[in-house]
């Protein structure tokens, strides 16, 4: 291998914050980066990306011409990186991996989209994921499923496969995916890389197309805790264009990278460690705890009882929220439309047959069924109250614990094509990340080594609201530990 | 009287006039180029989130206060599905089971019966936009989407179609005086859907149709009174009646089934979660309940037993805000009630009409009519000089008193004066004399009319009669 083709694979492994510095010091360029994204983008073959921005090198050009003139923007400016596919990017298509919205260009920008345009990210493109965000394997796209770059035969999980497979294959120095019920975690720990879920209305989700409102977050997939910091940093806070956002000040998360774990009381709830849970996986988490300990943190096993009513309270209200934000896409005002129709009802009717996958079909017929007359009570309002005991739980551990650690994803990456047969087989591996969305908690997905076929395994630390900089805490201490 | 008796509800949509729409920035104004008032959110584009504006919760409450509701001071909005294509989201943001108010009425008179009608409920909602329908295709213009509406629902209290119409006056004079709404019919501000159905006495309630598209009040009316024969013959034809959704056309006068029972909808209600539970503090409602002016009922009740004004007066006062408040601060500025309503209903309507002016538009301060009717009142200028003063009021901002110093049009009252006027016009016209002297006392009008010919009219004309007669006799 000769030497020009390993520095530049050293410059792609980067992290976002490295890469930060080297564009300080002026060693390199946002468009040698950005040119480098470009080329990796191209050659790989695991379908990470459904579009380039074509404008992406104008845009590093511009933070290059900044940074010349001593007006950087700051630790982001110039450094390179890829949105999930569905938050809206003015200009350039918003596919949700949709056949229903495959030559749809927004007409504006999410909150989340424009706030990384003013810290001065280059936008690489859109990332590939399950069809309008439902799925946990990222097989559901119209354009193709993601390939885990960590074996090529497997999923990269979902529903943001795309943005964790392309900061794993080192495609981008980080992305955003969203996250309704694990769909940034799950994908994250498969990849081997870093994915935090804040707490619901943390980050505004204007712009960012909506599955399930109540249950929707963005959040960062990165290499590490600084950068997940990082990125924080520059886009959370209240947004005037989501009613949901919340108004609380906002820390520097970066200055919770540094207390260690030193004191931290860390709760594990026994049941996410019992039955379904793969013995390798367990003992990773159990390592993770291990560590943490070592650096003088408390660990101690809790409980938190309402867990086995989550997946179905999820399952009932994401799904009811679904089938009325789906609804709009109805070949009328944007998108796909079918070719001939005799009248109105069936304009719509064959628009939407033929524009949505069969997944998202599903959770339509499954959220129409659970708001109709008569079932109202027995399945969305029951879900509503089992959704109030489930927080309750958390409040309650919460009195006692900063921090409570399980497994992300209950087993590692499976075979492509593995699973189709049956929906519920996989709805079920949702298990470990749902109830933080039900909650509203925030979430962090942290790599912890590998099982014994190599595939990479996550550990989830999951906090009270407005926990983010203890989840950073836990995160950078386990880092820390592990490299140590 | 026939043996039925007929029950009549309404739903009543009203557009409030507030700047912008109830979710997004866009103006609400009417009109305008085909989605010319559009933006991302009011067009239901992928991934945007509505911002409920504040004010279109105030009017609402304030409409609720106005119509004697309890203020729900926990409430909420949900979404209301169905597809079509002037509603962009596929659901509408409306109120289900939490509306903002309850429990209210409305006092009417109708066929000289005084009738209280029951509010169920008021709640806030959007509007949805238009479709134009053109030779081989439909457009759709979403500059109406997401203008804020109060849907008001009543009791099934009405009896008869002078009932309805009574009340949508009423309830439109309400909503004017509140500026909650605009009201205007033309522009589909106030529009109006009507169930009805009949029973015999003693009997349960028959089954009811809805009307849809009543326009106005009239409309309205004439809907019910066709709607109810049309029932009546259907009954005692021995048929029965079927829960349909009419429209009513208004030129053809008469109705045809929209959709029936068969494919009635459901609309999957269920809460709006982007939108945060409206949660009202006592201090709030009542802050808002502080900025309630006079009702028009309650003014035109004030003006005849307080003011003792003839209802006709009290009446077409209150047929506006402006001019009732205009009304009222002349008074308070110290003017005889009856001559301020005198000049308005006369001077100042006369001047507005035929300057095609709104009675917002009075260029006249309250203070400044007082000042006029003073000047009259002291025998200053005379009634019809004060006329004169009004109308130069209209043109130029000058004070009453002003106007009839630069132009000496103060009335003469000095009887030297006159009597040498009078006494010239007497040699001038020996055979209206003559006539007057032969028992034609009228022609005395003729020989006042010269001598104020001859003042310009600035002669007080009592003074100039009764110095005609003195000469005369």
């Amino acid at each position: 291998m000769n030497q020009s083709i390993s520095a530049a694979e050293e410059l792609a492994a980067l992290t976002a914050h490295d890469a930060s510095c080297r564009l300080a010091e002026g060693t390199v360029s946002s468009v040698q980066l950005t040119q480098l994204m470009l080329d990796r983008i191209a050659a790989s073959q695991n379908n990470a990306f459904i579009t380039v921005n074509p404008k992406a090198l104008e845009e590093a050009a511009a933070a290059d011409a900044r940074r010349q003139k001593g007006e950087a923007r700051g630790p982001l400016d110039g450094i390179p990186m890829a949105l999930k596919d569905n938050i809206s990017t003015q200009g350039l298509r918003t596919t949700c991996a949709s056949r229903m919205l495959a030559e749809f260009v927004p007409p504006y920008s999410a909150t989340v989209a424009r706030r990384l345009s003013e810290a001065g990210c280059v936008l690489l493109g859109k990332l590939n994921m399950d069809e309008f965000a439902m799925g946990s394997t990222s097989e559901n796209s119209y354009f193709g499923p993601v390939r885990n770059p960590r074996d090529p035969q497997r999923i990269a999980g979902g529903s943001s496969g795309g943005s964790a497979a392309a900061v794993a294959e080192n495609l981008a120095y980080f992305t955003l995916g969203s996250d309704t019920g694990g769909s940034v975690r799950q994908p994250a720990a498969m990849c081997g890389v870093m994915g935090m879920k804040p707490t619901y209305g943390r980050i505004s989700r204007y712009g960012v197309v909506a599955f399930a409102s109540s249950l929707d977050q963005i959040g960062p997939i990165t290499k590490d805790a600084q950068d997940c910091a990082l990125v924080l940093n520059a886009i959370a806070g209240k947004d005037p264009y989501d009613g949901s956002s919340l108004m609380n000040p906002l820390p520097d998360y970066l200055d919770a990278l540094k207390d260690g774990a030193a004191g931290l009381r860390i709760g594990i709830p026994k049941e996410y460690m019992g039955e379904g849970i793969s013995e390798e996986v367990r003992m990773a988490v159990e390592r993770v705890a291990g560590l943490l300990e070592a650096q003088g943190a408390i660990v101690e096993t809790c409980s938190l009882p309402r867990t086995e009513y989550a997946l179905s309270a999820y399952y009932v209200i994401s799904s009811a929220e679904a089938c009325s934000n789906l609804g709009r896409y109805d070949g009328v005002k944007y998108g796909y439309r079918t070719q001939a129709y005799a009248n109105l009802a069936e304009m719509i009717e064959k628009t939407r047959s033929e524009g949505f996958g069969d997944e998202v079909k599903r959770r339509i017929l499954l959220g129409t069924y659970t708001l109709s007359a008569g079932y109202f009570d027995a399945y969305y309002k029951r879900a509503q109250q089992a959704r109030t005991l489930i927080m309750e739980d958390f409040r309650k551990v919460f009195r006692q614990y900063d921090v409570l650690l399980t497994p992300t994803s209950p087993v590692t990456a499976w075979a492509l094509g593995q699973k189709h047969a049956n929906p519920l087989e996989i709805y079920a591996m949702d298990v470990c990340t749902v109830s933080v969305n039900v909650a509203g908690l925030p979430a962090l997905s942290l790599p912890c080594g590998t099982d014994s076929q190599g595939l990479p395994i996550g550990a989830q630390f999951i906090a009270n609201t407005l926990g983010e900089a203890v989840l950073l805490r836990a995160a950078a201490a386990a880092e820390k530990g592990g490299k140590a | 009287m026939d043996e039925f008796k007929t029950v009549i509800g309404l739903e009543v949509h009203a557009e409030l006039d507030t700047k912008s729409k109830i979710y997004c920035g866009c103006t609400t104004e009417f009109g305008g180029d085909e989605n010319t008032h559009v933006c991302p959110v009011c067009s239901g584009m992928p991934g945007v989130l509505p911002m409920l504006n504040r004010k279109v919760v105030e009017y609402c409450v304030k409409a609720g206060l106005a119509l004697n509701c309890a203020i729900n001071p926990y409430s909420r909005q949900d979404r209301k599905h169905y597809f079509y294509p002037d509603l962009p989201k596929a659901f509408q943001t409306s109120q289900f089971d939490q509306p903002l108010c309850l429990n209210g009425y409305v006092d009417i008179v109708a066929g000289g019966q005084p009738k209280r009608i029951g509010i169920t409920r008021i709640h806030i909602e959007e509007d949805a936009g238009k479709l134009i329908h053109g030779a081989d295709q439909t457009r759709v213009d979403y500059n109406r989407c997401g203008v804020p509406l109060i849907e008001i629902v009543t009791e099934p209290d009405f009896e008869n179609s002078a009932q309805v119409h009574a009340f949508l006056e009423a309830l439109r004079e309400i909503l004017l005086y509140t500026e909650v709404s605009n009201c205007k019919m033309e522009e589909g501000s106030l529009r109006c859907d009507v169930n009805l159905s009949i029973h015999r006495e003693g009997e349960p309630f028959g089954t009811r149709t809805e009307m849809k598209n009543l326009n106005s009040f009239s409309a309205a009316a004439a809907a019910v009174e066709y709607e109810a024969q049309r029932q009546r013959r259907v009954v005692l034809g021995g048929g029965k009646i079927s829960q349909d959704t009419l429209r009513w056309d208004d030129e053809a006068g008469y109705n045809y089934v929209m959709r029936s029972k068969e494919d009635a909808d459901e609309y999957f209600y269920f809460p709006e979660p982007d939108i945060m539970p409206m949660v009202l503090s006592e201090g709030y409602i009542e802050r808002i309940r502080k900025t309630l002016p006079e009702l028009p009922a309650k003014r035109r009740e004030r003006y005849v037993q307080v003011m003792g004004l003839p209802m006709y007066d009290a009446q077409l006062l209150t047929v506006s805000k402006f001019i009732s408040d205009f009304f009222d601060r002349t008074v308070a500025a110290g003017a005889q009630p009856k001559a301020v309503s005198n000049f308005i209903m006369g001077d100042i309507t006369r001047l507005l009409n035929e300057r095609g002016l709104a009675p917002e538009k009075v260029p006249i301060q309250p203070d400044a009519m007082a000042e006029l009717l003073d000047l009259i009142s002291k025998g200053v200028i005379s009634n019809s000089m004060g006329s004169k003063v009004i109308e130069i009021m209209f043109e130029e901002t000058k004070s009453p008193a002003d106007i009839v110093r630069e132009r000496g049009m103060a009335q003469v009252s000095d009887a030297g004066a006159i009597r040498g006027m009078c006494e010239q016009v007497i040699a001038e016209n020996p055979k209206i004399v003559a006539d007057y002297k032969g028992g034609k006392v009228k022609a005395i009008t003729a020989l006042v009319g010269q001598v104020m010919k001859m003042s310009r009219g600035k002669a007080n004309p009592a003074m100039v009669n009764q110095l005609l007669e003195e000469l005369l006799k």
